[in-house]
């Protein structure tokens, strides 16, 4: 099992009712992985889109990318910067 | 050292500071405000902000790759911005306005597609909605 810290940004936070949490995946794992566990643990995020943009280590990245104990996930609404 | 990332009104004044130089002859500033959008008053912007600062350096960095002679900073404002008021500043200077006007023109299409910040618009009758809420993508 790894530990995968993840984090929740404007309305993800909303949906989620936190803005950073921990989930347990057997691992390997990979990003989708932690998506799955984080619908399981916090119901309001199967409102999520089916394949949201997510942020490894402060890195966007695709969901296939495989993640490691203590890495941090971030699923990010669509951009809307500038 | 100027922000990137602020909570107050942006500095040109301070982003010019950090860009212009004898030898660069052109400067280009670009700012970004908030709109009257259909009964838009303010945006409430948030951001993820570390990973917003570590973007902004390889943002930054990409575009002084490209443009080795043009030096361009940017500072974005964080939390409650009325209508009319600055939500982006970019600055940019080279010897000539080319670079100028490229580097400026990159660094705010590469913060419009990477940088990790989202916007809540707030409307005149009191509802707010997230920007991009319905995209799914």
């Amino acid at each position: 099992m790894g530990k995968v810290s993840v984090r929740f940004f404007a309305r993800y936070a909303e949906l989620a009712g936190c803005s950073s949490s921990a989930v347990n995946v057997p691992t390997p794992a990979t990003v989708a992985d932690v998506i799955a566990r984080v619908r399981e643990v916090f119901p309001g995020t199967r409102d999520l889109p089916p394949r949201p943009l997510a942020a490894l280590n402060q890195r966007q990245v695709k969901l296939d990318q495989l993640v490691s104990d203590g890495d941090e996930v971030a699923l990010l609404p669509p951009l809307a910067g500038g | 050292m100027m922000m990137h990332l602020t909570r107050h009104p942006l500095e040109i004044d301070a982003l010019l500071a950090e860009v212009q130089s004898p030898e660069r002859g052109g400067t280009c500033v670009f700012l970004g405000t908030v709109r009257n959008d259909a009964n838009v008053t303010a945006i409430d912007y948030s951001a993820y902000d570390d990973m917003a600062l570590a973007e902004i350096q390889r943002i930054l960095s990409d575009a002084e790759t490209q443009w080795p002679e043009a030096r361009v900073t940017l500072q974005h404002r964080l939390g409650l911005i009325p209508v009319g008021e600055a939500s982006i500043a970019i600055a940019a200077a080279a010897p000539h306005r080319d670079a100028a006007f490229a580097a400026c023109r990159y660094v705010i299409e590469e913060v419009k597609k990477r940088l990790p910040i989202w916007k809540k618009e707030l409307h005149g009758d009191g509802s707010a909605e997230w920007v991009g809420a319905n995209d799914h993508r």
